[in-house]
């Protein structure tokens, strides 16, 4: 309860805050250009030239302070020792082209980088041109947009249990033991086979990002002028060359979106991996090493080298991403 | 070669008819014009010929097979759309060869057909553009080519030249009507609400109003001999002008006292037995002219528009009747505010009883 209190106070402060601060250095703009008097359109040109700048300051401030700032001395970290003390130059950097861990996360991450991104994408394609097909359509679509709404480790603790294993002879409560069992197979610790584990990992994510894919790209559907479709129609295009030669290159550019989109959130993947197997078993991730090394082996400059790494990775695809969503929008 | 034949043919959304008793023969060649106001149901008629919307009712034959479940691509037809409906993403060339890549055609025959198709239409120099880069005139004409390389039995025009500005309009009508012109036996229908379109492109109109057909004829049939008030009022611009009356005199040549206090001399022959039934009169403005004697009507004139080739003239209102309008040829300055009489040839007067011509009786 008191932690509730607390919370909410926070926000009525953050909240208000904000308003106030808005209201406040509005009110003091117009202070200092009136509009009216002999100076009135210098006045009024003036201060809509420091306006954006006055509301975009909180923004700014925040930015900086928590991406920019800590990005330069992420930098600065991963060319320090373990402890930010010494000076090492690349020796962080050296280290990890070497290290066995790293390039298995290297490797996983770019498995999660191929597998999670196209089996979304794909599965929000197909869920969002069945959905618009039926009349429960939209019972469909809520239920599969259902797993945005839950946290990366909630899904963790959900899909241990579809994974989970019991001995032989017990009860198997793991949805998936539970198939196998009654095909007539051998329960099996899922999460400890190398290869199957990540992938068994990666559906946890393919089913967060499923609905995310289906809601946007059943957006881009509806907006395909219903005349081109119908068009098709009477060239004589089958329901499948429709999707896919009509309508699917019409969406291209929302795809690629969706696509680089889950792209980010896979190179940022953590949580799952730390919830579920924490790295062991060949699962290691380049977030959950980084995370790893921070946190059990207490060396910074080794995780920021990691860190740095993620960045360098995330950037292109950011960039390239933001370029395209732009375009989307004009 | 297609002969169309539409019986009973009727459309219902769940309750309401939207569409009903619509019967319509349509020849091999014939190009014909759907007119009617908008919501008349002329675009939901066409779509069902296409098959892009189910037939609730009636039968639809082409050359006598039945059609109400054939699916559109196999009908025989192609269909031009208002918005072009252009693939955005395929060149003009992909545009015009995606049915017959869906029916797969030799790539040779392929070619054919659409660099034939591009040199008819003047579209050659742009068959490696996307649709976006082209202008609107020639977007249409790619929709109109995607049409011909199918080579359809019947070509069905929605709407095709609304997106248009006014000068491409005129062009690209006369490019239509040429291309009927080359293709003698093919069958068109063309939906448009304009009635300079329908007159001027038609063998037939169809005239379209509150679910049924008004009246099938040739454009100047519907001119000179309309059914109805609805036919006369719609075909024509000014409208023509209805004058309530009683008819005096029955035979050959029919004379209506109006209500205004003129009077009308119509050749519509009447019967004896007709001698005081309430009609309408109805005359066209063009078909005005000044009054020596007897008159039709008699009022002030309230606005004038000078056109240069004609004068418009509209006459203030009395009471609760229509406006009267009257198009006199040439120049007619200061008419403003006078008091004119206006009389017409009685070939020229209509007489309509309950809203239908006493022509068709």
């Amino acid at each position: 309860m008191e932690q509730f209190f607390g919370a909410a106070t926070t926000i009525v402060i953050g909240v208000g805050g904000c308003l106030l601060y808005f209201f406040l250095t509005n009110l003091l703009l117009d202070r200092i250009f009136p509009a009216s008097g002999p100076d009135i359109s210098r006045n009024i040109n003036r201060a809509n030239a420091i306006r954006p700048w006055l509301f975009l300051f909180p923004a700014l401030v925040l930015l900086a302070l928590y991406l920019v700032y800590p990005l330069f001395w992420s930098v600065y970290l991963s060319v320090m020792d373990a402890n930010g003390r010494e000076f090492v130059g690349l020796y962080n950097y050296q280290w990890m082209v070497s290290d066995p861990k790293f390039l298995e996360s290297m490797r996983n991450n770019i498995l999660w980088l191929i597998v999670v991104p196209a089996f979304s994408t794909f599965f929000g394609l197909v869920a969002a041109a069945l959905t618009d097909r039926i009349r429960w359509g939209n019972f469909a679509k809520a239920m599969i947009f259902m797993p945005m709404a839950i946290s990366f480790v909630g899904a963790s603790v959900i899909w241990k249990f579809v994974y989970d294993f019991r001995p032989e002879g017990q009860n198997q409560i793991g949805l998936l033991n539970a198939i196998v069992e009654a095909f007539g197979g051998t329960p099996e610790t899922w999460l400890t086979h190398e290869i199957v584990n990540s992938f068994l990992l990666m559906v946890v994510l393919i089913w967060i990002q499923t609905g995310f894919a289906m809601v946007i790209l059943s957006a881009a559907l509806r907006g395909i002028p219903e005349e081109t479709v119908e068009a098709a129609i009477l060239d004589g295009a089958s329901p499948l060359q429709l999707f896919f030669k009509i309508k699917v290159p019409q969406i291209w550019g929302t795809i690629l979106v969706v696509w680089t989109t889950i792209t980010i959130t896979v190179l940022k993947v953590f949580d799952i991996v730390l919830a579920m197997t924490n790295g062991q078993w060949g699962t290691q991730v380049l977030g959950n090493y980084m995370y790893d090394w921070l946190v059990r082996g207490q060396d910074s400059g080794r995780a920021s080298a990691i860190a740095i790494v993620i960045m360098l990775l995330v950037l292109p695809i950011m960039i390239w991403n933001i370029r395209n969503a732009r375009r989307e929008m004009r | 070669m297609a002969d169309l034949k539409l019986v009973n043919v009727e459309k219902a959304y769940g309750e309401v008819k939207v569409l009903r008793n619509i019967n319509l023969d349509i020849k091999t060649g014939e190009l014909i014009v759907f007119v009617g106001p908008s919501g008349c149901g002329k675009s939901t008629l066409l779509r069902m010929i296409a098959g892009l919307e189910r037939i609730t009712g009636g039968e639809f034959t082409i050359d006598g097979v039945k059609m109400n479940d054939v699916p559109p691509a196999q009908r025989g037809i192609a269909m031009v759309f208002q918005s072009y409906a252009l693939y955005p993403h395929m060149t003009v060339r992909d545009n015009m060869a995606f049915a017959l890549k869906i029916a797969k055609k030799s790539a040779a025959e392929i070619s054919a057909a659409v660099d034939k198709a591009a040199k008819i239409l003047q579209l050659t120099p742009y068959l490696d553009r996307l649709p976006k880069a082209l202008s609107g005139g020639q977007r249409q004409r790619v929709a109109i080519g995607r049409a011909i390389v199918r080579d359809p039995k019947v070509y069905l025009f929605d709407e095709p030249l609304s997106n248009l500005d006014a000068a491409l309009r005129v062009a690209t009508r006369i490019e239509i009507a040429q291309l009927k012109e080359q293709m003698p036996n093919s069958t068109m229908i063309y939906v448009t609400h304009d009635q300079v379109e329908a007159m001027t492109l038609a063998s037939r109109i169809v005239v379209l109003a509150g679910g049924g057909i008004s009246q099938v004829g040739t454009p100047l049939d519907l001119y000179e001999r309309p059914e109805n008030e609805f036919v006369a009022q719609f075909i024509g611009s000014p409208a023509m002008n209805l004058l309530p009356g009683e008819v005096v005199e029955t035979g050959e040549t029919t004379v209506v006292r109006l209500e205004n206090g003129g009077v009308a001399r119509s050749r519509v022959p009447t019967m004896a037995t007709d001698k005081g039934m309430k009609v309408n009169i109805g005359v066209r403005p063009e078909d005005l002219v000044a009054a020596t004697g007897e008159a039709i009507f008699t009022g002030e004139v309230e606005i004038t528009e000078a056109l240069g080739e004609v004068t418009l003239l509209y006459f203030k209102r009395q009471g609760e009747a229509a406006q009267v309008v009257a198009k006199l040829p040439g120049i007619h300055a200061g008419l403003r505010h006078k008091s004119v009489s206006l009389t017409a040839a009685p070939e020229k007067v209509h007489v309509f009883a309950n809203g239908r011509s006493l022509l068709y009786r």
